[in-house]
């Protein structure tokens, strides 16, 4: 058996291959709630009904999608150049923890609502940015794989907040609890639908997913980004300049990441805890390779994946099946996709 | 500075060493024969969470503690054959296919865990490996319980540490495993599949590495829960690069981070008024250290990374 | 006489492409067979089918008379037959003797016999004249070199039979000569050899037989004193291409000056003081064994790295910033060495790789944004004009055969007008009617009043199209020679770097 290159990737196969690699992590997955003792198309309803069934968990599914969409975006502009940014983890948290941080200067509270979101938001992308470019400087200047080390920082990241949380940033009010002193109202984003968590930061990730597509397909930088990722040597002979786009691409990952904390701080829980993301920076690259890299796909790969973590926790309840089988299936689908997106570049031949 | 010295002189730092080192051991030995022939398996953190996972599964279900490895290393070599398969013969992303593969593969020991333990308020644990008494000098002041004292899978370590720079350097099979990572097309034109022997190394590397994971479960705690592995995978890929893809060094790698990690521990304990967060973090800007301060000097594999295709060059 | 090698009715198709149909060849034992085709007339794949990397649709393999069983990469090499690639198919950081010894021992075996294996390996560089320090490592052997190692790997799995691929690429005329003489002495001692080349005059010398390939198929087979080089070029290329003649130039004022150029460290081999002048109406061709600083040279023109001293000088104006827009800007039009590394980005369109050099011009973007509309236009210009086949504006430039890339890249740097021209080996691994179409467009550019520098190892190319001719050797030039007064002898001293050999008349230009 050998695999031979296609000439054009067939275009049916492109938009098919998310789909059936999703099918193909699920029916694994349901190998595994059978084997766990349940029916695994009664579980899928669940997760389904969980996820979409009522007011609440449809809001909460989309208040998950939302984080989801932003660190997915920020794996995606980072891969499609080659940089492998798997800190999305650290810059998440450091975004958050940068908000928190700007909500305890007292003259925050005293602005309009519009310039304190503002702030906070540009404070969250900032921090993120800066943790993606320790790492990329190193990479540029000493030749450092920038995979391990952000790998290591999401660690360091952690241990930062924590320390901050526990130290200085602790909240006093709040029994003991690790947990930093919330923002003011005024940074608070407005909810979107009464008596629940959704959030304008929905929007906010659905315009930038926009913004980015555009950015991708249309600017120079796009184009040199794309080039860079695709033959450094051949975008170096074209004249790209490889060092600043690399550090352009970081600058906008690592915002985006950090955003994505922010975010979740202003919209969902006002204060920061190192529990604040289930693996929101990991999962990011999961929706990034389900969305092909393409930034208007992450917004259905990041709702597949909160529909699943959403819905799981509902189904886990009534059938007592672990909810990681959530955290299996959408890791199933990354490694599905991957032979999916092999399948629409190779044909295989005797 | 008597407090520094206080730490150095107290037997249990340095025995501390060889315990904490083990599973960077195996690890780091994992990671070096997957890169020996040309495949980055960032598949460690995960395959070592469920290493250490089914090893303490297996105990806790009746069997004895050397079934428990035994269980580790096939499961991982099992993970080795998936990451194996998608990045050999498919030829994807090795990047992206081990960090697949780490979220699977913890993600799976998540699952199977809380399927076997479904709800606990402190998780069950095992008799685990006690410490040897080798040729009867456990008892020796100092170099007693450092060296002769630790548990059978240390030693064990160690021995590997030997067989693996043994094969690489002195070994036909050794020279080919380098020839597959240095350039697979030399090695098929010497009739040598390197399709094939890239995917037993990886299996075979893999392996260790749960059994590095396994060590955690079954020696240095006595059960598991969630995201115990820390990190500690990670650490043995950059510690692969400190060592510059040798064996000896990356035993030497493990022991010096080992003494570190021993090291702020304890100097955690006495050390007043400074956050305990600033020493958990020691090890992960030491790694990033060692990989900036090696980056450039390594010798790399030539062919690391890069896919083997007959026919395409 | 005994027959060695036969290959019988071998076919081998992937997908719709037929890369051999029915061909058959066989090799006498004391022989010198040449394969002779142009670039993808099949000659690699029959190779690989032999060797058993492929498994042929149809056909068989015998050597010694035995069927070689399909699929077995030991096989062939077991049965006595050895493989010299082209692209050395060695580890450079392993040794001499690992690399050679690498495969020859049961996997299994708990030690590697290493003094035997000296001491075999000692033999047979007695034997056959071919001498290599054993524990050297290879990355720090001359290309020479490395083909004796792999050479001595051949015989070293107790080859009887030798395949050499390309053998002489990347060899002067001189070395190529040695290795020739090395190669007849083998046969001497009852080795049986077939290699595989698109050189006219080496098959002519060296081998005993020429089997034509051409689209697959067996074209034709000859004794080599039966026939001549015209036939044998028509018979390989099937129609008869006259590459253009190059007419008298008319030079003009200097547009380029490189005065003492000095750059080291950068992986590649470095330069050690160049210096020349290009005018504008001539060609100036740089000659030289590959690893000599040409790929420097080339890469510093174009504006991808900056000198460490020295000066260049464009139309009398010093570069002061190395970079691509620069040079672009200054007008220098580029041809990479490396079309589809370096020329080309295989997963982009043929638009974005035509204006991806340009980007920056008002014509292709503003404002930041790409002007998607310009730019397809740009392309559609250069594919009519140069006649680009296989793919359109939009589709992957992966598509296009060689030749055709070619003449996109050709047509990229061309379409600017510029007034020098940088063409790093412009027709390697082309077939002979690109190389006409690549050779008529560098002597267009060249009427029209371009400075073009032509750096090539090709000699005839170089003696084609050049006006003046330098040698590079160890990161300096060689004085230069009116190549009217230059031949394959002469230019392979100064490749050697016999500048004082190579003419008296040397420094006179």
């Amino acid at each position: 058996m050998r695999f031979e290159r296609r000439d054009r990737p067939s275009r049916a196969l492109s938009v098919l291959a998310p789909l059936g690699a999703i099918m193909a992590a699920l029916l694994v997955a349901g190998v595994l709630i059978a084997t766990a003792g349940a029916n695994p198309l009664t579980a899928y309803a669940l997760i389904l009904d969980g996820a979409f069934g009522s007011r609440l968990g449809f809001s909460e599914t989309l208040t998950r999608t939302t984080p989801l969409i932003l660190t997915g975006l920020a794996a995606a502009v980072a891969f499609r150049a080659r940089v492998w940014n798997i800190g999305g983890e650290g810059q998440f948290y450091l975004g958050a923890l940068a908000v928190a941080a700007i909500g305890m200067v007292p003259a925050l509270a005293g602005l309009p609502a519009p310039l304190a979101i503002l702030i906070c938001a540009a404070a969250g992308a900032v921090a993120g940015m800066v943790l993606l470019l320790v790492p990329l400087g190193l990479r540029l200047r000493f030749g450092v794989d920038e995979v391990v080390t952000t790998l290591l920082l999401n660690f360091v990241a952690v241990l930062f907040v924590s320390l901050m949380i526990e130290g200085p940033m602790k909240d006093p009010l709040a029994f003991g609890w690790p947990q930093s002193v919330p923002i003011p109202d005024n940074a608070i984003l407005p909810t979107l639908m009464d008596r629940t968590r959704l959030h304008a930061g929905l929007l906010i990730a659905l315009a930038l997913a926009v913004a980015v597509w555009w950015v991708q397909a249309r600017s120079v930088f796009g184009l040199g980004a794309r080039a860079a990722g695709l033959s450094p040597r051949a975008a170096a002979f074209a004249g790209v300049p490889l060092a600043r786009t690399l550090l352009l691409v970081g600058c906008l990952s690592g915002g985006l990441a950090g955003l994505a904390g922010a975010v979740e701080v202003m919209g969902v829980k006002a204060y920061v805890t190192t529990d604040l993301s289930p693996n929101y920076g990991y999962s990011g690259i999961v929706i990034a390779m389900l969305a092909n890299l393409n930034p208007l796909g992450v917004i259905a790969a990041a709702l597949f994946s909160a529909v699943m973590f959403v819905g799981a926790d509902s189904m886990s309840r009534a059938l007592s099946i672990p909810s990681y089988i959530a955290d299996v299936t959408v890791a199933l689908s990354l490694l599905t996709m991957l032979v999916a997106i092999f399948l629409t570049q190779y044909r295989i031949r005797r | 500075m008597s407090v520094i010295f206080d730490i150095l002189a107290a037997v249990g730092l340095w025995e501390a060493v060889l315990r904490i080192a083990t599973p960077l051991i195996f690890g780091t030995l994992g990671v070096l024969l997957c890169e020996r022939v040309g495949v980055l398996n960032l598949g460690i953190e995960g395959i070592m969470t469920f290493g250490a996972m089914v090893g303490w599964l297996t105990v806790y279900s009746g069997g004895d503690l050397w079934t428990g490895m035994a269980a580790a290393a096939l499961g991982g070599a099992a993970f080795g054959l998936l990451h194996a398969i998608l990045t050999v013969p498919l030829g994807l992303s090795q990047h992206v296919t081990g960090l697949g593969i780490t979220l699977f593969a913890s993600s799976f020991a998540y699952y199977v865990f809380r399927l076997a333990v479904p709800v606990a308020t402190s998780p069950p644990t095992v008799e685990p490996f006690r410490p040897l008494d080798v040729f009867g000098l456990a008892d020796l002041p100092v170099v007693g319980p450092v060296l002769f004292g630790q548990t059978a899978p240390t030693y064990l370590a160690l021995a590997l540490v030997v067989v693996l720079a043994w094969v690489i350097y002195r070994t036909p099979l050794g020279l080919a495993l380098r020839m597959a990572g240095e350039n697979p097309h030399a090695l098929d034109a010497q009739g040598v599949d390197p399709i094939r022997l890239r995917i037993w190394a990886i299996m075979a590397g893999s392996a260790l590495m749960a059994m590095g994971g396994a060590f955690l479960t079954l020696a240095a705690f006595n059960s598991f829960f969630p995201t115990m592995v820390q990190g500690r995978g990670w650490i043995c890929v950059a510690l692969v690069v400190f060592a510059s893809w040798r064996p000896g060094r990356a035993l030497l790698g493990a022991l010096l981070f080992a003494f570190f990690d021993a090291f702020q521990l304890r100097l955690q304990t006495v050390v007043d008024g400074v956050p305990y967060q600033l020493f958990l973090m020691a090890p992960y800007l030491l790694s990033i250290l060692a990989l900036i301060v090696m980056a450039r000097r390594a010798r790399v594999p030539q062919a690391l990374m890069q896919p083997y295709r007959r026919g395409e060059r | 006489m005994t027959r060695v090698l036969e290959l019988r009715g071998i076919t081998k198709r992937f997908g719709a492409v037929t890369a051999n149909e029915d061909v058959s060849l066989h090799l006498d034992q004391g022989e010198i067979v040449a394969l002779l085709g142009e670039n993808g007339a099949g000659k690699t794949t029959l190779m690989s089918i032999l060797f058993g990397h492929y498994t042929a649709d149809a056909g068989t393999v015998r050597v010694d008379g035995a069927e070689l069983p399909p699929g077995r990469s030991r096989a062939a090499i077991q049965a006595g037959v050895g493989m010299v690639h082209q692209h050395f198919a060695l580890a450079p950081n392993l040794s001499v003797l690992d690399n050679i010894v690498t495969g020859t021992e049961p996997l299994w075996r708990p030690v590697s016999r290493r003094s035997a294996a000296r001491a075999k390996l000692a033999g047979l560089m007695d034997r056959f004249g071919l001498t290599v320090d054993p524990d050297a490592l290879v990355a720090d052997l001359s290309v020479g070199e490395c083909q004796r190692v792999e050479i001595l790997k051949a015989l070293y799995n107790d080859a009887r039979i030798l395949i050499l691929d390309e053998p002489t690429a990347v060899l002067t005329t001189q070395e190529a000569e040695r290795l020739f003489a090395t190669l007849r002495e083998m046969t001497g001692q009852g080795l049986s050899l077939i290699f595989i080349s698109h050189k006219l005059n080496e098959v002519m010398a060296a081998a005993d037989r020429v089997v034509v390939l051409r689209g697959g198929r067996v074209v034709a087979e000859r004794a080599t004193e039966a026939t001549s080089k015209d036939e044998l070029a028509e018979l390989m290329v099937g129609r008869r291409v006259e590459r253009p003649r190059r007419p008298p130039a008319t030079p003009g004022a200097v547009v380029l000056e490189a005065r003492d150029l000095r750059l080291s460290g950068r992986g590649g081999a470095s330069l050690n003081g160049v210096s020349f002048v290009l005018r504008s109406g001539e060609t100036l061709g740089i000659i030289g064994v590959s690893g000599n600083g040409q790929t420097t040279l080339a890469g510093l023109v174009s504006g991808l790295h900056a000198p460490d001293s020295g000066a260049l000088l464009v139309k009398g104006r010093e570069i002061t910033r190395h970079t691509v827009p620069d040079a672009i800007a200054a007008g220098i039009g580029r041809i990479p060495e490396d079309r589809h590394a370096e020329g080309t980005i295989g997963d982009l369109s043929l638009w974005e790789n035509a204006v991806l050099e340009r980007i920056w011009s008002p014509e292709f973007s503003r404002r930041g944004l790409v002007r998607r509309r310009a730019a397809r236009a740009a392309t559609a210009e250069i594919i009519k004009g140069y006649d680009v086949r296989g793919a359109g504006v939009d589709s992957r430039i992966r598509l296009l055969s060689g030749g055709n890339m070619q003449k996109l890249i050709l047509g990229r740097a061309l379409s600017a007008d510029p007034d020098i021209l940088v063409a790093a080996q412009p027709s390697r691994g082309l077939d002979e009617g690109a190389i006409a179409a690549v050779h008529a467009r560098l002597l267009e550019a060249r009427a029209r009043g371009a400075g073009v520098l032509l750096i090539s190892e090709d000699l005839d190319e170089v003696l084609a199209l050049s006006d003046r001719v330098r040698a590079i050797v160890g990161g300096r030039l060689s004085p230069a020679i009116p190549s009217d007064d230059a031949d394959a002898r002469r230019l392979g001293l100064m490749m050697a770097g016999d500048w004082a050999e190579a003419g008296e008349d040397a420094h006179a230009v």
